[in-house]
């Protein structure tokens, strides 16, 4: 089985804050493999060691996000492809999802995979739309929200997925899609082993130039018909007030509250 | 200035709201789409549109019109009697080229957010995911607010170059649209040919979730801490929930202690709530538990320490005894008191 893994660098903590200009302020807050990412990974290892097969992960970022793709290696993913290009960047979801696609004809694996796994949403931008988008850029099924894998063979998958109102069992032949929940499987701890083993392995990057479309205007900002106008924090000046007083006093003052907010 | 290329507006307008149904019964957040809908399309003096898509859909297109919509664009076709996410693109994106929308909009709920992405690829353009504000500029460009890092901050988005503009719309955060007195809204049949719903995906079985009484989905709770002295005296705590109309939700510590249960807990480890109202009582405000409940419309806080966290996300903030206030209060709201405003 040709298993293809997205994982995303993210930040470490979600605790992030604007400066006055309105920009992120990433200095110094370290990077990790968005969580649900790994749910993906160990989901495709253990498709891999019951099908045999490779496992490739694959990112878009800044070089630095060379790093989630080694953590990638610890796990045990064989191969890792990371596409950074000064035009990648800047990406929303459409071509962030493009881009992703772009990237699976170089790596070979445009007529020859059998499922791609993404984490259902990432920590920093949580759209959750990145997956879906890829499986609409190739023309291939997705299912999201996939809290249990039931059943695979060579030619197709039965998954579950985990919907608000409903539990629902979906069948597919490859190729196809799907993105993982915390509920599909516990993932691995990278190991020491591993980290030995394949700390010389190659990671192979790819630029612009390498991508088959060569019209800019697909990629990074320019392709991206999102624009983020300004970040802030939330409004958290809430009106607030303070009550003290004996209790025949404070029951007061909840119930007429309470009252005005209509709820009683 | 964005020199780059960009659509002619003025061929597309109104607003388009997906209308999201499980087995013949219209979503809630359908309503909450069409209140800002119809919000957004009087300010740039355009239509509200809805499109329904499954099988056998007389009642519920009624119900749409019954809201007030100006057309509805039904599609009664039993391969889209089931949600399954390429057919329903294709259907919405057959009505997106017939009717030209300004704005789509589609509930960020796990249909919408896995459906939404597949529309948007299909017309390469923007889609911006789980919006809380929304409001429309002049030039009919629509200003999107959405919280990111879990909620740790806000991005205003616009699509300016692209039409039509999609956005994902968070459920439980706009009104609902009021039926209205005489609707005269007009139902509009189109189709799709059943080759083009075809999808290699096939749902095998769908088991609806049995409705457990979920505290996220309790418009009202009462949150219990540490300042409860006894186990019976949760009762207090529970007969005030039953006079609200809501449920009882519990900090970690009672749970620890075996006096209430995990499926009650609020905060990091627990549930995530949002209700209309929460009162917590003896609760410190650790950032765990806040975590859970911060978003919440009307927070009450019973707290004898003044200095206690939960005052700093309190909406009121009510320093005293649980022990003195809650008897006094459940036995007013009992008696439906009439007390002047103080
Ligand atoms: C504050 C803020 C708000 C934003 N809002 C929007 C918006 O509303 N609409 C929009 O189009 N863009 C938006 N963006 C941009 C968007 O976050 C980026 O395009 C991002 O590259 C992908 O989206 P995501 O993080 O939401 O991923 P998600 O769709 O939440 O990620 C799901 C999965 O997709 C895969 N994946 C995602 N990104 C990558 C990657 N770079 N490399 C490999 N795999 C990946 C991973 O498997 C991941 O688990 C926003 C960005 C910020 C900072
Ligand atoms: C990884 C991790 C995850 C966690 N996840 C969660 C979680 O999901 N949910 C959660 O709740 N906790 C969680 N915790 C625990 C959390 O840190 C706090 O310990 C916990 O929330 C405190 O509960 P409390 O407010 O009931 O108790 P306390 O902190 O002991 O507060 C009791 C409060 O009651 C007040 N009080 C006492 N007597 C009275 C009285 N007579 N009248 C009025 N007020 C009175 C006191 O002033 C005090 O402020 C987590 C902790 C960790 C480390």
């Amino acid at each position: 089985m040709e298993i293809l893994v997205c994982v995303k660098q993210v930040p470490e903590t979600k605790d992030v804050e604007v400066d006055e200009n309105g920009n992120l302020i990433r200095d110094g807050v370290d990077s990790i493999m968005n969580p649900y990412d790994m749910y993906a990974l160990e989901t495709a290892l253990q498709l891999k060691e019951e099908h045999g097969g490779t496992v490739t992960a694959i990112t878009m970022g800044p070089p630095q996000a060379k790093e989630v793709l080694k953590e990638a290696y610890m796990m045990g993913a064989d191969r890792g492809y990371l596409l950074s290009d000064i035009k990648f960047a800047g990406a929303d979801v459409l071509a962030t999802s493009y881009t992703l696609a772009q990237g699976l004809e170089v790596i070979g694996l445009k007529d020859g995979y059998d499922l791609i796994i993404c984490g259902m949403e990432s920590t920093d931008g949580d759209t959750a739309q990145v997956g879906p988008a890829i499986a609409e850029t190739l023309d291939i099924p997705h299912v999201a929200y996939v809290s249990s894998i039931e059943e695979s063979t060579k030619d197709k998958i039965v998954v579950e997925k985990d919907m608000a109102d409903t539990i629902e069992i979906v069948e597919f032949s490859y190729p196809g899609l799907i993105t993982v929940t915390k509920h599909v499987k516990q993932p691995r701890l990278p190991s020491y082993k591993l980290k030995l083993e394949t700390q010389d392995r190659e990671i192979n990057t790819l630029t612009f130039d390498d991508l088959p479309d060569d019209d800019e205007t697909n990629f990074g900002l320019k392709g991206s018909p999102t624009q983020v106008e300004k970040v802030f924090p939330p409004d958290d000046d809430i009106e607030q007030v303070m009550w003290d007083g004996t209790g025949e006093e404070l029951s007061d003052k909840m119930y007429n509250e309470l009252k005005e907010l209509k709820m009683i | 200035e964005d020199e780059r290329e960009a659509v002619n507006k003025d061929e597309y307008s109104d607003v388009l709201v997906f209308a999201e149904q499980l087995e013949g019964e219209i979503h809630p957040v359908t309503y909450e789409l069409m209140g800002k809908g119809r919000e957004l399309a009087d300010k740039i003096d355009q239509e509200l549109h809805v499109i329904l898509l499954g099988h056998n859909l007389t009642d519920q297109t009624d119900e749409i019109l019954a809201h007030g919509a100006d057309k509805v664009y039904v599609y009664d076709q039993e391969e889209l009697h089931h949600y399954n996410v390429q057919p329903y693109a294709t259907a919405i994106e057959d009505c997106i080229k017939r009717t030209k929308p300004t704005i789509v909009l589609i509930g960020a709920t796990s249909i919408g957010r896995s459906l939404a992405p597949r529309v948007a690829t299909r017309f390469r353009t923007g889609l911006t995911a789980d919006c809380t504000i929304l409001d429309v500029r002049e030039n009919t460009d629509l200003v999107q607010t959405r919280p990111a890092f879990g909620g740790n901050i806000m991005a205003r988005i616009l699509t300016t170059r692209h039409r039509p503009q999609m956005a994902t719309m968070r459920y439980k955060v706009m009104e609902p649209i009021p039926r209205v007195e005489n609707p005269t809204g007009e139902v509009v049949e189109f189709s799709v040919s059943k080759e083009k719903l075809e999808t290699r995906a096939k749902i095998c079985e769908i088991t609806k979730k049995p409705d457990v009484e979920s505290i996220e989905d309790a418009d009202v709770i009462v949150a219990v801490g540490r300042g409860i002295r006894e186990e019976k005296d949760l009762e207090m705590a529970q007969e005030l929930a039953d006079l609200l109309g809501g449920k009882l939700g519990t900090t970690r510590p009672l749970i620890e202690k075996g006096w209430t249960e995990h499926k009650q807990q609020i905060g990091l480890s627990g549930r995530t709530v949002r209700p209309e109202l929460i009162i917590t009582l003896g609760i410190s405000g650790a950032v765990q538990f806040v975590a859970g409940m911060k978003n919440s419309e009307n927070i009450f806080a019973v707290n004898n320490d003044p200095e206690a966290n939960i005052f700093d996300v309190a909406h009121y903030g009510v320093v005293g005894d649980l022990y003195e206030v809650l008897p006094r209060l459940i036995e007013k709201i009992k008696n439906g008191e009439n007390i002047l405003a103080s």
